[in-house]
């Protein structure tokens, strides 16, 4: 049982950052000794694994396929791994790809397992992972007794992306023959903006569920409009219709790419909301929960209703 | 015809809470318990197929929980589900999502559903796990946070989108049976009606323990296990305090200065 595999993942046959964070996570609990592989799965996956040879990879494993996501191929591929290598730790992006293949494989191979990691070490030997509970609210410290393989899911945007060029030698796999359920039909790209600009506005006010009712939503168009400031939202906002999906700030929404000030009101800050603005300079939450999760991330808090904020803050622009 | 699909309570906490005397997890006394977010969504689409069919699709729901987890049970049997599973033992009170699909899995044997619905994620721990783990053990297709679905009960085969990062959806069929994590904002769930929630407490639910679905001590093992939990380290978070006019003044200051206005 020994040595690290990392699944890196692609997507229309380009490798997504999340793959290179996972090899700065291996390489950061990689013992004396153990090496370090990274499998792609692609197309033309000897195209890949040039890019891939960095940050201390020792071998890229490249396995000819399809640019398609099929989870029962990666699954294949993963349980002969598995079988063959006997490796003691397996690590994958947590992007929703890694949503499909990854609990059934650690169920079916009787894996340890977590998901959405955010810290990894070693404590005297032992692996010990670091993931978050209770929306957000507590840090829990895990391991995993008794376990000879342990596959992870890495939290994006937490480690960074390795860098750093190796001298990774390259074993091509052929693809395993498996039993696919799934094929790809086709893209659906996000609906037009419609003229928000979410990745452009400097100042964004952003409200979440804690605006109660679409009745409540006017209100802050106008307050975001007195003030300068692009109206955005969390997903509940937009999935219920009260606000243009354009405007939904997170993983499946949008990026405050260029944004200096986000004015979050009634957000709870959820991993995936973060994933939006978590990088914003000035970020300021207005919260009637003290422990609500967005505080840990801002840089100034109110602990208070953002209805009665709102109104006093109207008055001064 | 029949789907099956699991819901979970979840835990959330309150406003102010304690770590339990082994530091390992809250303390009971500080939980509120509700029906997972996404599976207002999972139940919905199912009762929608079952609508949009006439006849002839039940709808099961089922729970891996104890007494208090007959609440959300309720509520979405109120909503029209029609029947209920719920299993339970003291043994399984440190139970992951790997535990929980092999239960799941010893039900899906039992029911023999044609599709089973799950929530993309639950909103208490957020794992993402327990459904792509049964469709693991079961050997079943999956897809996961399924955006959007066209299934007809008892087709071979089902369209879906699932939702990717930047709101791009991929358009991907899929054998069927399968297992489908679903998303939230697939649909609008709908709330349960008085007569439904009166209908709820005739309907029938079954108590099943591990054992009597052939399950062992070492079944029930989790996949990881807790070492210590704990607050984290808050921000540097400058709190705004005072009246909400001063906090509002303070914040129209903050925002001008940033803004240089
Ligand atoms: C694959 C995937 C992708 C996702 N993508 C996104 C995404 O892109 N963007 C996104 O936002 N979410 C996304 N989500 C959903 C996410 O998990 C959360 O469900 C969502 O962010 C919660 O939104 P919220 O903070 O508005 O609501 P909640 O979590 O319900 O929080 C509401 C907050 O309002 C506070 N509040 C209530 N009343 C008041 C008041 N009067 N004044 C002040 N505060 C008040 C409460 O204390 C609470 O903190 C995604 C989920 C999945 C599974
Ligand atoms: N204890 C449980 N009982 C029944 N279903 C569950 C349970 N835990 C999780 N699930 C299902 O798995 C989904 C995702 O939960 P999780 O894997 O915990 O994020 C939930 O929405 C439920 O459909």
């Amino acid at each position: 049982m020994s040595g690290t595999i990392v699944i890196a993942m692609q997507r229309n046959g380009e490798l997504l950052t999340s793959s290179f964070e996972a090899i700065t996570a291996a390489r950061g609990v990689k013992e004396a000794g153990d090496t370090l592989a990274v499998v792609i799965v692609a197309a033309d996956p000897q195209s890949l694994a040039g890019p891939l040879s960095v940050g201390g990879v020792d071998e890229v494993i490249a396995v000819r396929a399809s640019d398609d996501f099929q989870p029962d191929l990666i699954e294949a591929v993963l349980d002969d791994l598995i079988g063959q290598r006997k490796p003691a730790l397996i690590l994958v992006p947590h992007g929703v790809d890694a949503w499909s293949f990854a609990p059934a494989t650690a169920a079916r191979n009787g894996l340890g397992f977590s998901t959405d990691v955010l810290a990894l070490r070693r404590e005297g030997g032992d692996l010990v992972a670091t993931r978050a509970g209770y929306a957000e609210k507590v840090l829990m410290d895990i391991d995993f007794p008794g376990k000879e393989t342990v596959l992870l899911t890495l939290r994006t945007n937490v480690f960074e992306p390795a860098a750093g060029q190796a001298q990774a030698t390259v074993t091509e796999l052929a693809a395993p023959s498996a039993d696919i359920a799934t094929k790809h039909e086709g893209w659906k790209p996000p609906a037009d903006a419609g003229g928000i600009d979410i990745p452009g506005a400097e100042f964004i006010l952003s409200i979440g569920r804690g605006v109660a009712d679409e009745a409540n939503v006017e209100q802050f168009l106008e307050l975001a409009d007195k003030m300068g400031a692009t109206l955005g939202c969390s997903r509940p906002i937009a999935d219920n219709g009260w606000l243009p999906k354009a405007r939904q700030v997170g993983q499946s929404g949008r990026l405050a790419a260029n944004c200096r000030l986000y004015v979050a009101m009634g957000v709870s800050g959820s991993v995936q909301h973060q994933w939006g603005m978590k990088h914003v300079e000035n970020i300021v939450a207005v919260n009637t929960d003290p422990e609500a999760s967005i505080f840990s991330i801002a840089r100034y808090g109110i602990v208070g209703d953002m209805f009665e904020i709102a109104a006093e803050l109207e008055n001064h622009f | 015809m029949k789907i099956l699909v699991p819901v979970k309570q979840i835990a959330s906490l309150d406003d102010q809470f304690e770590m339990r005397d082994d530091g390992r997890d809250v303390d009971d006394d500080y939980f509120e318990k509700d029906l997972n977010e996404f599976d207002h969504f999972s139940v919905e689409q199912a009762l929608l197929i079952k609508e949009a069919a006439g006849d002839g699709v039940e709808v099961v729901v089922a729970i891996v929980g104890d007494d208090d987890a007959d609440d959300a049970l309720r509520t979405v049997l109120a909503k029209g589900a029609d029947r209920g599973i719920r299993v339970w033992d003291d043994a399984l009170a440190g139970a992951d999502g790997i535990v929980v699909a092999k239960i799941l899995a010893k039900l899906v044997e039992r029911e023999k559903p044609d599709m089973v619905f799950t929530g993309a994620q639950s909103t208490d721990f957020g794992s993402a796990a327990t459904g792509m783990a049964l469709a693991g053990i079961l050997g079943w297709p999956h897809a996961a946070v399924v955006s959007h679905l066209d299934y007809t009960p008892g087709a071979p085969s089902a369209t879906l989108r699932r939702e990717l990062e930047g709101g791009l959806e991929e358009v991907m069929s899929i054998r069927c049976p399968a297992v489908l994590s679903i998303q939230l904002g697939i649909n609008q769930p709908r709330y349960a009606s008085l007569r439904g929630i009166k209908q709820a407490k005739q309907k029938q639910v079954d108590e099943l323990s591990p054992d009597d679905l052939g399950l062992g001590e070492d079944d029930l093992r989790p996949a990881s296990n807790v070492r210590r939990m704990y607050v984290p380290e808050r921000g540097k978070a400058e709190l705004i305090t005072g009246t909400a006019a001063e906090q509002a003044a303070r914040l129209a200051e903050i925002i001008k200065e940033i803004r240089g206005m």
